[in-house]
């Protein structure tokens, strides 16, 4: 029997190029943290929106655990997660918040943490955002949960819900 | 004076020039960042809170003298592979490199095989 090769490349080739994009289109090709979970979180150093003091990745050595919020008084999602921030703050000693407030006004942070209470033990200010780039976000809330070698333990993208909250709880138990 | 005036000459011949390569730079890097929360736009293109926020990392980075690759791997180490347009190439993504020109050398050979048997049936 002649074998045509020509049909045989082409055949191959189909096949090929259908399985190629099969496995794009499964591929989850969307922002994903799982690059940053396991790694160590860069050096920062933010003022206190209170007083002006310096919090660095110095400071949050001293915790045994640390969640760094990235929050804003004109997001609406982060009022949604904040409940289960104050939970945390009045459920755990072992673990410190600090809040990150990007690109807002004094004033308005005041009067958004004397409204639904402040659940942060530090909050900074980042005004031109710079700093929340070291940290990976894109979008507010994100919050980030760090051991004592600031190792990023997990990244939450979004506000915080009841599932989340209680994997959190998990991890610091 | 003179002195004065070709310092002058000098600042204006050069100073702008330098400042076009500099800007040429940024466009560049920035055409080539993805904006994570926008639909199919460039950080150039976007004018979202995030885009600007990197554009001024981005910036600061090349004021400190860093060249491209490092600014996109810092980047790509914050935010994957997603993050730019053009991947360095690597074992997961060298299909998306060297795909086109295998596709070329494969139409290439049916072209010069289709070619060979029509020559050989006009001989027979």
């Amino acid at each position: 029997m002649k074998i045509n090769f020509s049909k045989i490349i082409i055949f191959s080739f189909v096949v090929f190029l259908i399985s190629v994009f099969w496995m794009g289109l499964k591929k989850n090709n969307n922002y994903n943290t799982k690059n940053l979970t396991g790694s160590e979180i860069s050096s920062f150093k933010l003022p206190s929106i209170y007083n002006g003091d310096i919090i660095s990745d110095e400071t949050l050595k001293q915790n045994q655990f640390t969640l760094i919020n990235f929050f804003a008084s004109w997001c609406a999602p982060c009022r949604l997660e904040h409940k289960y921030l104050i939970k945390l703050a009045n459920h755990n000693k072992d673990i410190k918040i600090l809040g990150i407030n990007f690109k807002d006004k004094k004033k308005n942070v005041i009067n958004f943490l004397n409204e639904l209470d402040d659940p942060y033990d530090y909050v900074v200010e980042d005004q031109d955002g710079k700093t929340s780039i070291l940290f990976g976000i894109y979008g507010i809330p994100e919050t980030i949960l760090i051991n004592k070698e600031l190792i990023i333990i997990k990244k939450i993208v979004g506000p915080i819900d009841k599932k989340q909250f209680e994997e959190i709880l998990n991890f610091i138990q | 004076m003179i002195l004065k005036k070709i310092l002058i000459i000098y600042f204006l011949l050069f100073f702008p020039l330098q400042s076009n390569e500099v800007n040429q730079e940024l466009t560049e890097i920035y055409k080539n960042l993805r904006c994570l929360i926008c639909q199919g736009q460039s950080v150039a293109d976007s004018n979202s809170d995030f885009a600007a926020t990197l554009k001024l990392v981005v910036q600061d980075q090349v004021e400190e003298g860093k060249t491209k690759k490092e600014i996109y791997d810092f980047l790509i180490s914050k935010y994957g592979e997603w993050i730019v347009y053009q991947p360095p190439l690597n074992k997961n993504n060298f299909l998306l490199w060297f795909l086109p020109y295998f596709i070329l050398a494969l139409g290439g050979l049916i072209i010069f095989i289709i070619i060979r048997k029509s020559n050989n049936n006009k001989a027979n």
